[in-house]
């Protein structure tokens, strides 16, 4: 009971909505932290991937984390996939999904590029009970969204109170937080930490060629610098008798 | 080994033009030996044009011009096709960066009077260049096939319904179906990687031929061909174009690849300036996004047209919207005719043309910056204060550099 209070208390800071503008919390993206987006991947194909599709995504890619095709196949390939070379898409029937969900799951290849890092790191995090939904879920920066609170065991169950507030001019404010009912297995950090994995895992799955990238973009940008060094003293070389 | 190579190159010469070309071209044609920092983006924006065509040529290989395929093929590309990510960010970021060389390269000729006679039809060819781009542009940016691909597109050619008694008709006839489909796509296609190309080179090909008949303008606005060696007839203040601006531009194309390496490597949708995040989403008829708004360089002209709310005189705010937008663009063709300065030069110019071009270039700016954002009623307001500037720039010209006091311009160009 006690620690149930203490984990409300800490709660409290995480959603202060005072208007429309709700803040989003600051994903902690590490495309380099190998172990992290391993941790992410199998949250991903645990509990993402029963709905949702990610069909550009090839099993195989996987390879970029630092793990061989056998230990792919052993621990990552619950779904449909029969090879390594396939893509993560599930079973499930596009119409089934659409009476289920009110809507078809979005393939989540590139949600984090559309919906961005940040947006998603707190939409994992803001689901409350709200018995008014079909779902009986209900999501602060998502308004009745159709996807039910999937990590809900992990999390626990949270509920929005709204307050009355006055502040320092006398005026009042309804404020909404969220709190904590009832505890998941996890606490709030190692929940948080969590769906951070996971955040991070759908950022490298949106643009699996990223850190690549990045690493021959420094080397090309060597190359022009000495290139440069060579051509402007070619243009100068050139240019001393013209005057 | 030498004496076989200038065989060959005299069996060339004597049944095709190759060295004549050439020196035409390059080591016998005589620049103004002063140009700036200004003179970078006519050969910035050839380079980006060939980067264009061959990353496109590319893309074709695997893209798929189909309404069920389109977004998926443009995935394949950037994760299954070997070095495909890198060759679609060199097309995705060319693109802007095509644009951003021809509007510096705009501005130069502005800054210079580089449209001045004898340059009208040189401009002209310019503006029908730009013209070319921008509907190149317009077909490419559908072709991914996400939303905001698909909206815009929407949005664009709805436009035209605008217009009087065909509108209607002429919208459904460039769609080629009752909303954006699979049939309008298919015509995009086409028109993106061989109807505009076509017309593009043959345009860019007369805008060089014609800058080589009247020679290049220089920051001083003055012509060098009125000094010339009385022996050889070489102008005085003139350089052979290569080996001088040759290895120049060569350092020119270095700096640029430069920025560009770091669009393209480090942050390829420039904050999802160059590619919008809605574009992630694939296109969905049935959704459509809070806020449609073109890429940049399209918005100075989005902003004209949104900055049109009154209905005036029987016509309604939206033709009057799509007819000022269309002028904003195609008043730039009559720029010759309507600078009446003495001088063409900025550097010799009097204080209403230096005031009246920062007044447009901020305007510009701003409504390209409102053309991004949704729209408030403050930020129409600007708008429309922004579109009254520009137009102005344009209106008042014949007045304002006829009666500017401009200073002597000097003989021989100055660095």
């Amino acid at each position: 009971m006690v620690k149930s209070i203490l984990i409300a208390l800490l709660l409290v800071p995480v959603m202060a909505i005072a208007s429309n503008e709700i803040k989003l919390d600051t994903a902690p993206v590490n495309l380099y932290d190998t172990i992290s987006l391993q941790r992410g991947v199998r949250i991903f194909v645990n509990y993402c991937v029963t709905c949702h599709n990610a069909a550009y995504m090839r099993y195989n890619r996987l390879q970029d984390l630092g793990l061989t095709e056998q230990q792919i196949k052993d621990n990552l390939m619950f779904a449909v996939a029969k090879r390594v070379g396939d893509t993560m898409t599930v079973a499930m029937d596009k119409n089934d999904a659409k009476d289920w969900f009110g809507t078809t799951p979005p393939d989540l290849s590139l949600i984090a590029r559309s919906r961005g890092a940040d947006w998603l790191y707190t939409y994992l995090r803001v689901f409350y009970r709200d018995n008014t939904t079909h779902t009986g879920w209900n999501n602060v920066v998502f308004p009745r969204v159709g996807m039910p609170h999937v990590l809900h065991e992990l999390q626990g169950v949270q509920v929005l109170k709204t307050e009355m507030q006055t502040d320092a001019l006398g005026h009042k404010h309804e404020v909404q937080n969220l709190l904590l009912e009832a505890p998941g297995t996890l606490t709030p950090a190692q929940y948080d930490m969590l769906v951070a994995d996971l955040v991070n895992y759908l950022v490298y799955m949106a643009d699996p060629a990223k850190t690549f990238r990045i690493q021959l973009g420094i080397y090309v940008l060597f190359f022009l610098a000495i290139s440069f060094v060579a051509t402007y003293m070619l243009k100068k070389e050139f240019w001393k008798d013209v005057h | 080994m030498n004496n076989k190579m200038s065989a060959l190159l005299n069996w060339v010469d004597e049944r095709f033009p190759l060295t004549a070309t050439l020196k035409a071209h390059l080591s016998e044609y005589y620049a103004p030996k002063n140009f700036n920092f200004w003179y970078y983006f006519g050969s910035l924006a050839l380079l980006v044009l060939v980067m264009q065509i061959v990353t496109g040529i590319f893309l074709t290989m695997n893209y798929k011009p189909d309404a069920n395929l389109a977004f998926a093929s443009v995935e394949y590309i950037m994760r299954d096709v070997s070095w495909g990510w890198l060759i679609r960010y060199m097309h995705s970021t060319g693109s802007s960066m095509f644009f951003v060389a021809v509007y510096l390269h705009m501005f130069r000729a502005m800054l210079y009077g580089s449209y001045r006679k004898p340059r009208e039809l040189l401009w002209i060819f310019g503006m029908l260049i730009y013209l070319c781009l921008m509907a190149e542009a317009f077909f490419g940016y559908l072709l991914p096939w996400g939303q905001m691909s698909f909206w815009g597109a929407q949005v664009i050619i709805n436009l035209f319904d605008a217009i009087p008694l065909i509108g209607p008709d002429l919208a459904l006839w460039i769609r080629g179906d009752y909303s954006v489909s699979d049939a309008t796509l298919n015509r995009f296609f086409a028109y993106h990687v061989i109807a505009v190309p076509l017309v593009l080179l043959g345009l860019v090909a007369a805008h060089i031929i014609a800058l080589h008949e009247v020679g290049s303008n220089n920051p001083d606005g003055i012509e060098i061909k009125k000094h010339k060696d009385p022996k050889t007839g070489i102008p005085l203040d003139g350089i052979p174009f290569h080996p001088y601006y040759t290895v120049k531009d060569m350092m020119g194309v270095v700096v640029f690849l430069f920025v560009f390496s770091i669009i393209m490597f480090f942050i390829p949708e420039m904050g999802g300036y160059f590619l919008e995040h809605n574009n992630f989403i694939p296109a969905d008829v049935l959704k459509t996004p809070e806020h449609i708004a073109p890429l940049w360089y399209f918005t100075p002209f989005y902003s004209i047209l949104r900055a049109n709310t009154f209905n005036f005189l029987w016509v309604p705010a939206k033709l009057w919207g799509v007819l000022l937008m269309g002028l904003a663009v195609i008043i730039f063709f009559f720029l010759p005719w309507l600078d009446r300065s003495l001088v063409k030069s900025v550097r010799y110019r009097g204080q209403f043309y230096k005031t009246a071009l920062t007044l447009f270039t901020i305007s510009f700016i701003v409504l390209g910056y409102l053309g991004t954002q949704p729209v408030t009623e403050i930020r129409t307001v600007i708008a429309q204060i922004g579109t009254v500037i520009y137009f102005l720039f344009f209106f008042l010209m014949p007045w304002y550099t006829k009666i500017d006091k401009t200073k002597p311009e000097p003989e021989r160009v100055r660095w």
